[in-house]
């Protein structure tokens, strides 16, 4: 039974990095059209931005919680301004292939400085240690990685879902043009969702970074699992990117318990069988 | 609605017959076609000036360059004195005009309230909720209603409604009674009126002459993208024969 919780946790933590950037691919795809190849990469500087914070100026973790995701923030506003933007009414395969290329370049530059291995971030003192449920162990950095991405998560939910600058961003999504019309500087909210969804991916990268290491290809692998997840979601939707999300980790995670063998298709899987049934996915509005 | 920061608003166009709108030789292109060749019109303070012609002559392309939506636009524009044929569209709503589009616009992911809310107020002096109610009572009922779950003629009421919160005294409407019951249609026609008591400025596109004679102060003809003939209602009779040439009907 242990296994089983310890497995369940391990999904959960994962769960929480898939919603995490999902969540991220899902607004931007919304708002630009861009299917954002770049944000596994996008989630590595975030990582590698904690990494820096602490090894050249000594500033620890929780204020690298706050400045990476800005900072790297603001490095991708920086790409829509000056790259992405050209997209605007192209094909989809254009978006596509342009992060493609920036991911590669991006972690082609890290892969250059730090080699493939990973640098070791260290879980900070507060969250050290451990506690004991009763029926498992759990060490308090996973909890309190699992809880914050909940928190994060609703509170994106919230702002798009819930607040007038969210009813902005939904409607700029339905129709720019007539929200440009009624005076709303729509390039700009174009340009702030992007920083937005890296900001989030950046953030799991930091949150990621105690438990995985700091790797220049950490985000390679895991980008793909959430391309998944987001079309298992269906594209666009908040809720179904972090239902989804959570849902697809502990999947994994449970699979890792009852059939180790599948663990790492299980989402593929998955996948298929939505596509099969619901091309726009579990929570997709028609595209 | 007998406000009084309203009738304030309402006396501040002065009297000078100076152009609110002032549009020459505009001319307008959809990616190669070339759908406006050379415009011009104006449109005076308070006045209520109409736009008739055929399908596809080039009313709604008029309106739509207006507001900058148009990507490829020559000539000139004038709004309040200002130069605006090369401004964006975020910019031409600040400065005071606003669009109320023939597919009217309802954000089907917001509730009522939401696209009612959604234009921001470029000035002061825009209706408030309550007056908008006033115009329009249905919406009300409907606050909490997915935007694009409304009837015909309730989706046009909040179309027209957003637009009044913001302040804007220049209102573009695109044949704001097309598919909509007669009941409707004279209610809409009475808001209209209204508004012109009020002094707002509006230019109206419309297919129905029928419904523009209730309302407007002057016809333009768009034919070909061109403005072909022009008078004021007082010569509506007058030109009748002309207009049923004009329009085919």
């Amino acid at each position: 039974m242990q296994a089983l919780y310890a497995q369940l946790l391990v999904g959960l933590i994962n769960g929480s990095f898939y919603a995490l950037l999902s969540l991220g691919l899902a607004v931007i795809f919304g708002m630009l059209n861009i299917i954002n190849f770049a944000h596994g990469a996008l989630y590595m500087m975030g990582a590698f931005c904690a990494y820096f914070l602490l090894n050249i100026w000594g500033i620890g973790y929780w204020w690298a919680l706050l400045i990476a995701p800005v900072a790297v923030g603001i490095f991708g506003m920086v790409l829509e301004r000056t790259m992405l933007k050209w997209l605007a009414g192209l094909d989809h395969l254009y978006g596509l292939l342009l992060t493609f290329g920036l991911a590669l370049i991006i972690q082609g530059i890290f892969q250059n400085y730090f080699g493939s291995s990973g640098l070791p971030y260290a879980i900070p003192d507060q969250l050290r240690g451990g506690t004991n449920l009763g029926f498992m162990f759990l060490p308090i950095y996973r909890g309190w990685v699992v809880v914050f991405s909940l928190i994060v998560c609703f509170a994106t939910w919230y702002l798009i879902e819930r607040t007038r600058l969210g009813a902005y961003l939904r409607a700029a999504t339905e129709n720019p043009t007539l929200v440009r019309a009624f005076g709303v500087n729509v390039p700009r909210m174009i340009t702030l969702t992007y920083g937005l969804g890296v900001g989030l991916a950046a953030l799991a990268g930091v949150l990621s970074a105690p438990i995985n290491q700091v790797r220049p290809l950490m985000g390679e692998n895991i980008i793909i699992v959430v391309f998944a997840v987001v079309v298992i979601g269906g594209m666009g939707s908040i809720m179904g990117s972090i239902i989804t999300g959570f849902a697809l980790g502990v999947i994994e995670g449970l699979t890792k318990y009852f059939y180790p063998e599948a663990s790492n298709t299980v989402v593929f899987v998955l996948m298929v069988l939505v596509l099969l049934v619901k091309p726009t996915g579990l929570t997709g509005r028609a595209a | 609605m007998a406000d009084a920061r309203m009738a304030g608003a309402a006396a501040a166009p002065s009297a000078s017959s100076a152009p609110v709108l002032s549009v020459q030789n505009l001319q307008a292109w959809y990616g190669e076609s070339h759908i406006l060749h050379g415009l011009d019109f104006e449109v005076s303070p308070g006045e209520v000036v109409t736009l008739l012609g055929r399908n596809g002559a080039g009313k709604t392309t008029t309106l739509k360059s207006v507001m900058g939506i148009i990507g490829k636009r020559t000539g000139s524009v004038r709004f309040d004195g200002k130069e605006i044929i090369r401004a964006s569209s975020d910019r031409i709503a600040r400065m005071g005009i606003a669009f109320c589009p023939e597919e009217r616009g309802i954000f089907a992911s917001l509730d009522v309230r939401e696209n009612l809310l959604l234009p921001p107020t470029v000035r002061n002096g825009g209706l408030s909720m309550d007056q908008i109610f006033e115009l329009f009572p249905n919406l009300k009922e409907r606050l909490s209603s997915q935007g694009t779950k409304l009837s015909g003629g309730e989706q046009q009421m909040l179309a027209i409604g957003r637009i009044l919160r913001t302040g804007a005294r220049f209102l573009m409407l695109d044949e704001p009674t097309e598919g909509l019951a007669p009941v409707i249609i004279q209610q809409i026609g009475q808001t209209i009126k209204r508004l012109k008591n009020e002094g707002f400025t509006i230019l109206l596109v419309e297919q129905n002459f029928r419904f523009a004679a209730t309302v407007a102060d002057r016809y333009y003809i768009v034919e070909h993208g061109k403005i072909i003939d022009g008078f004021a209602n007082a010569e509506l009779q007058a030109n009748m024969d002309k207009l049923h040439t004009y329009l085919g009907v």
